[in-house]
This record gives structure tokens, sequence and C-alpha cells, in this order.
């Protein structure tokens, strides 16, 4: 029994690492892959183009613009001179906003009369655009109390008395709310779903396609140990994956890994489960490997969209939020971003491997149910 | 004893009935040829027989045991060479036979030993390390040969082992048989050439799903019910539609002759000149011929083998 499973290994292992170019696909693009996304994938909005129809041209707007300028949010990239300008540069997209102050800002400023300012959003992008709201909201917040503080002091020489209420508020565990932080686990996870099920989905029907299946139906192979066989090194090869990724992810990218490496590859050992199973289901229903490569994509598309990694859960209708307590990659996304950004262990995070250990047997056990020795 | 007993062994496969109440006997050490054209049921004979497809209707038994329900008891004692190369040919030769000697249980002791024979027996040694993928043809399937023989196995079924072999690797192939029966391995192997079939102890004629006779080869070509006469003249072609147009028995066109199965010989003789004579065909020769299991197969399978 052992020793059959072994060679099943054994000639696995033989069969996926002998190809350079696979071995490169195994273990390269991962790497290259994380590499990229972790520089250019990014939900902070910062050096956001704007451009200013400044009417008034006071001191006033200068003062405006230049915290503006100076919060690192917003580069001014024109100045613009006429209405209809405003039209253009919003087309073209050259910039994402315009700033628009009237003629008389100043003298309304200082005439106590409230000047008003206009921001003009490209709402084509609505999260770059509310993002970018908010900074200007909170930009002209600031300047608006210190010129009142300004105006206190000198008018009064009384201070400002403190706001009734003052919300500071602190991000825990991702201190500088680096989107990176927050995305290169999220990568890693779909990286490893990507490889394990598209890997497994080929390998029972790539079999059946090139012929060996029948000449190994002969055998006595038992179908454990052919299921086993065909899956365990892929698991394997997830493994090493993770730890390649996740050494990048911490000594290059500098993402903290507060939590147990340990822990987290056990996370990982019961998320393959079910990426695994997943593969060989869609593996034993298929009978070509094109086939198998349509419906593992068509598989993994709602597993990435429908696991929080980019669309928060708490914002779907009720129906779908229950049912991505089935999609494994939601429970490791909290598993993973928990050990590596909040440290947590088993204690917090049993739930999730849990529900990751009754997905991955539940889909495993499919898998080899529909597995047969004998052809139809 | 008999190796390979089947009883009504049917097979449907939706409306269409790949194999029709087979019953066979085959005997231990005999070498025992399925012979029939493409989509006969050959191969789904063979699949029912080593375990891998259950039939419709029937029972088979192989070496003793029921091939549905001891099916996986009968693996361990057969060797099968699918009709398609089955072996990986990402693989070595050397790393395929370690591979199915380790899923049939090999004993190590002596194991060594026996894949050297086997890839000496299949003139493989030197190619040990060659990728299956890159043999030739002919060597592909003696490495078939040598993965289904790792294990010893007591009957060997082989699915037209030699298709689109070429005729000296076949003539190997068929020696390497030859030497098997030797040591009392019961071989079923199924063919659609016909010169093959006669290298058999006996065969089984199969057309569409059913046994249309089995018997040793001469057996089968003593079947052939009148006396088989061979005619050369002109334009055989036109000839021969000429002579299917008359009541004579089964016409069958072989290159420039013409084979006529005649109920009684002088008839025959008497009858086929008259109709070349009538359309003015000059006659060459016309001669009594041994039959040749192409003749039977002709007599038997008219609509099949027709030009």
């Amino acid at each position: 029994m052992l020793e059959r499973l072994y060679r099943m290994l054994v000639k696995e292992f033989i069969q996926v690492l002998r190809n350079p170019r696979m071995r490169a696909v195994l273990f390269g693009m991962p790497l290259v892959q994380v590499l990229v996304i972790g520089y250019a994938v990014s939900t902070d909005v910062r050096h956001v183009a704007l451009a200013v129809y400044d009417l008034d041209r006071t001191p006033a707007t200068r003062d405006l613009l230049a915290r503006f300028e100076g919060s690192g949010c917003f580069d001014i990239v024109k100045r613009i001179g006429s209405e209809a300008e405003i039209q253009d540069v919003l087309d073209s997209g050259e910039a994402k906003a315009v700033l628009r102050l009237n003629r008389g800002f100043a003298e309304d400023l200082s005439g106590g009369r409230g000047a008003r300012a206009q921001l003009l959003l490209d709402g084509s992008d609505s999260n770059t655009a509310s993002v970018v709201m908010s900074y200007a909201s909170r930009l002209s917040a600031d300047y608006n109390r210190a010129i009142m503080e300004q105006r206190f002091s000198r008018t009064a020489g009384l201070r400002l008395e403190a706001e009734p209420i003052a919300l500071v508020s602190r991000a825990w565990f991702n201190t500088n709310l680096d989107s990176r932080n927050f995305f290169v686990p999220g990568v890693l996870a779909m990286l490893v779903a990507i490889l394990t099920v598209i890997l497994s989905s080929m390998s029972i029907v790539r079999e059946r396609e090139i012929g060996t299946m029948e000449q190994i139906m002969v055998t006595p192979i038992g179908r454990l140990e052919f299921i086993l066989g065909k899956t365990t090194p892929f698991a394997v090869i997830g493994l090493v994956d993770v730890a390649l990724i996740a050494l990048l992810a911490v000594f290059w990218f500098q993402i903290p890994l507060a939590g147990n490496p340990l822990f987290l590859f056990l996370g990982t050992g019961l998320y393959l489960m079910s990426t695994l199973g997943a593969g060989l289901f869609i593996s034993t229903v298929s009978s070509t490997q094109q086939q198998a490569m349509m419906t593992a994509f068509f598989f993994l598309l709602p597993v990435f969209m429908l696991s929080g990694f980019v669309y928060p859960i708490a914002n779907m209708p009720e129906a779908v939020q229950w049912l991505t307590l089935l999609n494994p990659l939601r429970h490791y996304l909290v598993i993973i971003r928990g050990v590596f950004l909040k440290g947590l262990g088993p204690s917090v995070l049993w739930p999730q491997m849990l529900a990751l250990a009754g997905l991955g047997s539940g889909m495993l056990i499919l898998a080899a149910g529909r597995f047969r020795k004998t052809m139809v | 004893m008999e190796t390979v007993r089947t009883r009504a062994l049917t097979r449907r496969f939706g409306d269409l009935v790949a194999l029709d109440q087979l019953n066979l006997a085959v005997e231990e050490g005999e070498i025992f040829g399925l012979v029939g054209p493409d989509g006969a049921g050959k191969t789904t004979t063979m699949r029912l027989l080593t375990g891998i497809l259950e039939p419709s209707s029937g029972e088979a038994w192989v070496d003793g045991l029921h091939a549905v329900r001891e099916a996986e008891a009968i693996k361990d004692r057969i060797g099968y060479m699918s009709q398609r190369f089955g072996l990986y040919p990402d693989l070595t030769v050397i790393e395929n036979i370690d591979f199915y000697a380790d899923l049939y249980e090999v004993p190590k002791a002596g194991r060594n030993e026996r894949i050297e024979r086997l890839l000496a027996f299949s003139n493989l040694t030197p190619f040990k390390r060659r990728l299956a993928g890159n043999l030739s043809g002919g060597m592909k399937q003696k490495l078939g040969l040598a993965c289904a023989l790792v294990h010893t196995p007591r009957v060997l079924f082989l699915d037209e082992p030699t298709n689109g072999v070429d005729p000296v690797s076949r003539r190997d192939f068929w020696r390497i048989l030859y030497q098997l029966q030797q040591e009392r391995v019961t071989i079923f192997v199924s063919t659609a050439y016909l010169d093959e079939a006669e290298r058999c102890n006996r065969i089984g004629l199969l057309h569409r799903g059913r046994l249309m006779a089995c018997d040793t080869v001469d057996g089968v070509k003593g079947l052939l019910q009148g006396a088989l006469l061979e005619v050369r003249c002109d334009s055989p072609r036109r000839a021969a539609i000429l002579l299917r147009a008359t009541d004579l028995g089964g016409v069958a066109l072989f290159g420039d002759r013409i084979h006529v199965l005649v109920p009684d010989i002088d008839q025959g003789r008497l009858s086929i000149e008259a109709v070349l004579r009538a359309e003015g065909i000059p006659c060459h020769g016309l001669q009594v011929i041994e039959p040749s299991l192409e003749d039977v197969f002709t007599s038997a399978i008219p609509a099949v083998t027709h030009v």
C-alpha cells in the first residue's frame, strides 16, 4: 500500500518537475507576480491630478491651494482659464478633479459670509472619487479650523475652546493603513488557489486523455492510493510556493509577519485540501483537459470575487453573505491576514480552521467518490 | 483447464449492442485471436474481461475468478495492453517499468533481474533512459508489453498490439509472444489483420458484436461451404461486377484476380466462363484454390469487405 503510494508520488513529481518550463511556471511565476502586484496594486489614492480654476487669485486662494498640494494627496497639474476647459480636462482624463474658486473668495472669507469652493470630480472610478472627496473635505475642514483660530486670537484675544467631540482615530495592525500589507497576503492566497485548482483539475482528465488511465485501471492500485498519489505532490508544491511568497513578503516588502509561521502552514494545509478537492472533482467530471480548464476558471472567478479579497463581504446581500461561508478563500483570507498582521493563533482562528477542514474533507470525499476504476 | 470463459456476455451502449451474447472458452497456454473489423466489439470484449467495464448482462471468468465480483483479484493475475499506447510519454523506459512493478508490488527480490530480462527480451536495454514518448512505434509496443509482463501474469490481454507497427517489429513482437507461450502464459489477442490471425492457435471471428465462428484457423477455413475459384481475366473490375449480378455465391476482388465461391466446381466453372464470354472478356485462367481467412471473412461478412 505505502509502496504503491510512494511510487505514485515519485512518478507525479518526476512528471511535474522534469519540464524546465513547468518548473518556472510553478515556482518562478508566483514570485514574479507577487513582486509586480506588490508594487502595482494599491487602493491608496495619492497624487491625484488636480486642475485649478482660480478666479480670485488672492493670498487666501493661494493658501488653500498650497494646503491641497502640501498634503501629498493632490498634484496641481493645470491652471484653467475658462469655464469650457473644466469639461476638457475631465474628459481627457488630464485631471481627476477640478477645484473651482470663485471671484470674491477672499472677500467672502474675511467678511465672514462663508466662502464657497467647488470640487468637480470624475466619478467614473467611484472608488477613487469617494476617496478624493474625503481628502478634500478633510483639507477644507483643517483650513476652516486654522482660519477660525486665527480670527479668534486676533479679534477677541480668546482661544478657541476644545471641540465638543474630537474623534482621534488610529489604525491598529496596519498603522499606516498601507494597502500593500493587506493585499500581498491576499495575492498569496489567490495564487496558491490558481496553482492548485488548475494543477489538480488537469491531473486525472489528463491521464484519461493520453490513455494512461485505462492502463492504470487494470492494475490493483486502490482508489485512495491513486487519489492521494495525485494530490499530495500538488499540496507540497503549494506549500513550497506559500513559503517562497511569504519570505518575499516579509523580507522584500517588509510586511510584518506577526504570528507563528508554523500555524500559517497548518492553515495553508487545510486550505489546500479544499482547493485540491475542488480541482480533483472538476477533473473527475470533465472528459477533456480543455473542459477541465474552463470549469476551473469559472470556479475560481466567484471564489475570488466573493471572498472579501477586494469587496467587503459585509456589503453583499445577505443570501450571498451566507453563500460565502462555503468559499474556502474567505476563511483562508481571515487566517492569513490574521496571522500576518494581527499575530493571531488558533485560539481566535479556530472557526475558520474548522470550516476549512470541513470544506476540504467534504470536497476530497466528493472527488474520491466520483472516481471509479471502471469505464462508462 | 479453461483460463477465459464467457457466458452470454453482452454489453450495450445506449441503443448500440457492442457485444451480443458472447460464449467463449480459451484454454490455458493458448494463443487465442479475436479477429474482426473495426467496431466489431473487440475492445469492448477486452475491457469486459479485464474488469474495467461492466457487462450489461452475462458473465465472464478469468483464471477461475468472476470478472465483476472478483475484478480486483483478477488484476493481479492479468497483464493488459490497451489499444492506445497507455504509458507515460514523459517518463523514461525504465521509469515506466519501475512504476508498474511498484503498482503490482513485484517483490524486491529478483525484481531487477526480471526487469533486465524483460528489457533484453524486448531489445530495449540500450534505450533504458530514453523518454517513452521518443520511442518508435514498434519500441513503444514492446515497452507496453514489458510493462504488462512485469508482474508475471497468467493471462495476457493484448488489444490490437501491432496496429500501426512495421512488419519487422511485428515479427519480433510475435517472436516474444511465442516465447511467452512456452512459459504457459495464456494470450488473448485481438487483431484486425488476418495474416496475424493466422499465427494464433485458435481464433474467434467477431462481427458487429456477434461471434460468427470460433475454431482453429484451419477449422474456420473449413467452414466455407463449397469451393473457391480464382479467376484471372481482362478488366477484372467490370468482370467482378458482372459476376456479382449473377446467382453465383460470394464474389470478391483481390487485385487483378477474382475469387468466386461456388457450391459445385464444374457447374461454377461453366457459369463463370459463360458470363465472361457473353461480355467478350478474355479469360486467362480459372482454378480451384485453398481459401484464406480473408475469403472466409468476405463470405461471412459480405457488406464490410466488398469494394
